[in-house]
Parts: structure tokens; C-alpha cells; sequence
């Protein structure tokens, strides 16, 4: 596809989930009480979206990701919260 | 348009989903073992289970014109009890040679945790022991990359399991190329919410290759969509993708996997 098509096809869509995520963060500010480590996993994902390198959506699945490469002893529970609490290491 | 759903929990849907998939091409459905949302108290349960996979789910089926097949193990969500695990391991093979089972699955990790891989272990071996192709689950976002990485180091360092035999399912954007690269199928899952949308599908269907990947809907009792896999078709066609191409990735690819089991046969025609 074109530039043109992939722009006809998508902007609005794409128009539309940048305001959601504007919004979100929007509502996020306007809670009280304090954050946790998803809001800085989501803050430090966002920021990949202005770089210049390829493959964003993996760059930002990457972030999101636990890196580590051992089994855990026991399962903390059966669910995922969708970011990982620890410190991405620096790329 | 015909397509196979080659992954979608039926037991937890009504029988208007079934009517729902016919009516939009769906040619087979394929359902393997998985979570009833809930851990089961003891193998009794997955006997059951299991009753119902390879028995009352292919009649219900049957009365849409629906071929139904089935995997079958302990899910990893219930492999960290080992010795519950173990006990389900124990009955599995007696419902092999069902006409309706494919296969091991959905064997994978959850957690990424040392009980889960000792469960995926025990299936591998179980697999490679009666021949039968496997279905892998790879864990759930942030678990996701970590459990991919494990399953492939389990699976390849048994040197009976031939990658092309084997199906790594709910791959993403940054899991999709490792398994491809190893040789071994890679499913892409349609979620609402946590997999992927039908754009980010025919993305990678683009970007990393259209031989050995297949959709499905992996619908279940949580959010999904059991039409997801023609609604992607439809994706396709906004790109200005040919008939053929569609086919081949929704119906041939699928079909082409799952043949490797003499055991999956369409109705005449489809």
C-alpha cells in the first residue's frame, strides 16, 4: 500500500485511539492517590512511539515484557497486568 | 469465503456462535483443552472434560455441518499443582485414538514458573512418545516474551519433536520471528483487548512471512470474538489482498497443519 491508502484506510482509526490514550492519561492526573509501576511502564512505552527506529509496536511490546530468563519458583497467581514491575535494562 | 477456526473454546459458547461461524464459511473448528475458568478439584473433572471434547462437543457440532476436533492435556493455568497434573497426564492417553483428537495442547507456560515447565516437559515427552502433533499457549503479556524463549528452549532440546509438527500459538510482534526462525508454525490470536487486532494480524502476515502462520479466534468465555478470523479476511481485502491469498492464510494454511493428523477431514466440497 501507499502512504496515501495506509492514511485513508487507518488516520481515523489511529485519530481515534490517540485521544483515548490522551484522555486516559487525562484521567490518571485527575485521580487522587498515588500510581504504581504500570503508569511508568505505560509513560516509558509512550516515549518509543517518537523514535525513528522501525518496528514500534515490538519495541514497545519489548518494553512492556518481563526480560528476565529463569522460571520463578511459584506462580504469584494465575493472571497478567500487562507490564512488568521491575527496571528494564538500558537498550 | 471458507475459512477453519484451528482454535476456539466451544464448550464455553452458545450454539448461536455456531450458527454465527457456519453462516460466515467456517469449514472446521478446532478446540483444544483449556481452563474452565476455575481450577478443577481433582482428574475426575478432566475426564469429564475430556468426555465432553471428544464426544458431546462433535455432536453439537455436527447438527451446524461442523466438523469438530479437539487437543487435549492439562492447561498450564492448572500445571502448577504437579500432582494433579500428573494424575490428568495419566489418563490422556486412553482418549487418544478418539476420532476426533489432533493432538497435545494447549501445553505451554502461564507464569514461566519451574512447575509449568516441568508439566510442559512431561507433555513434550507424551507427545513425542504417541506421535501426535502439539499446540503450544505462550503465557499472556508481560509473561509473554519470557515463556516464549522457555517453550523453545523445552522444545528443542528434545530432539524428537520435529518443528514443522508443532504449532506456537498467541505469538506477538516481538515473539512471531523466533518462532518462525526455529522452523515451527506460529499462530496469531484475535483478541479485543490483549492479543492482537485483525491490523496488527495481516501486519505481521505481511511483515514476517506467509507460509507456516495461521489466525484464530482462541474464543472463549472471556472477551473474544468468534468471528474474528473472517473479520480479518475482511481486513485483508481492505489491503487489497487477492482471494487466493486469503484462502491460503484462513483456510489452506490451517488445513495444511492439521492434515499432518490423518484424523482431519472437511466435508466433502469445502
Amino acid at each position: 500500500m501507499t502512504r496515501q491508502e495506509v492514511l485513508d484506510l487507518y488516520f481515523m482509526d489511529a485519530r481515534s485511539k490517540l485521544i483515548d490514550l490522551a484522555a486516559f492519561l487525562d484521567r490518571v492526573e485527575r485521580a487522587s492517590g498515588e500510581s504504581d509501576f504500570r503508569l511508568a511502564a505505560f509513560e516509558q512505552a509512550l516515549s518509543l512511539l517518537r523514535s525513528e527506529q522501525p518496528h514500534k509496536a515490538k519495541a514497545v511490546l519489548l518494553s512492556l515484557s518481563d526480560p528476565s530468563t529463569e522460571p520463578i519458583a511459584k506462580a504469584p497467581g494465575k493472571g497478567a497486568c500487562g507490564a512488568w514491575p521491575g527496571v528494564q535494562p538500558a537498550v | 469465503m471458507r475459512y477453519i477456526e484451528p482454535h476456539g473454546h466451544m464448550v464455553s459458547r452458545t450454539t448461536d456462535d455456531y450458527e454465527a461461524m457456519v453462516t460466515a464459511g467456517c469449514a472446521a473448528v478446532c478446540e483444544p483443552a483449556f481452563w474452565a475458568g476455575f481450577d478443577r478439584s481433582g482428574v475426575e473433572g478432566f475426564h469429564d472434560y475430556f468426555c465432553q471434547l471428544t464426544d458431546y462437543e462433535p455432536k453439537r457440532a455436527a447438527r451446524f455441518g461442523l466438523p469438530h476436533f479437539c487437543w487435549l492435556c492439562i492447561n498450564p493455568k492448572e500445571s502448577e499443582d504437579v500432582a494433579l497434573a500428573e494424575d490428568v497426564l495419566g489418563i490422556i492417553p486412553k482418549f487418544l485414538d478418539r476420532p476426533n483428537v489432533l493432538g497435545i495442547g494447549e501445553i505451554g507456560l502461564n507464569k514461566n514458573t519451574r512447575n509449568e515447565m516441568q508439566i510442559l516437559e512431561r507433555h513434550v515427552d507424551l507427545a513425542a512418545t504417541h506421535s501426535q502433533l502439539i499446540l503450544v499457549h505462550t503465557p499472556h503479556l508481560e509473561d509473554k516474551l519470557k515463556g516464549t524463549r522457555l517453550i523453545l528452549d523445552v522444545l528443542k532440546a528434545d530432539s524428537r519433536i520435529h518443528p514443522g509438527r508443532v504449532i506456537i500459538d498467541h505469538c506477538e510482534e516481538h515473539t512471531i520471528e523466533r518462532v518462525l526462525e526455529a522452523g515451527f508454525w506460529a499462530g496469531i490470536t484475535l483478541y479485543p483487548e490483549s492479543k492482537t487486532t485483525p491490523a496488527r494480524a495481516v501486519d505481521m502476515y505481511e511483515l514476517y512471512g506467509q507460509a507456516n502462520i495461521w489466525l484464530n479466534s482462541a474464543c472463549d468465555w472471556g472477551r473474544s470474538d468468534p468471528l474474528s478470523v473472517p473479520k480479518t479476511a475482511l481486513e485483508m481485502r481492505r489491503r487489497g489482498h487477492s482471494a487466493q491469498t486469503i484462502d491460503r492464510l484462513i483456510f489452506q494454511n490451517p488445513a495444511r497443519f492439521m492434515a499432518q493428523n490423518p484424523r482431519f477431514q472437511l466435508r466433502e466440497g469445502a
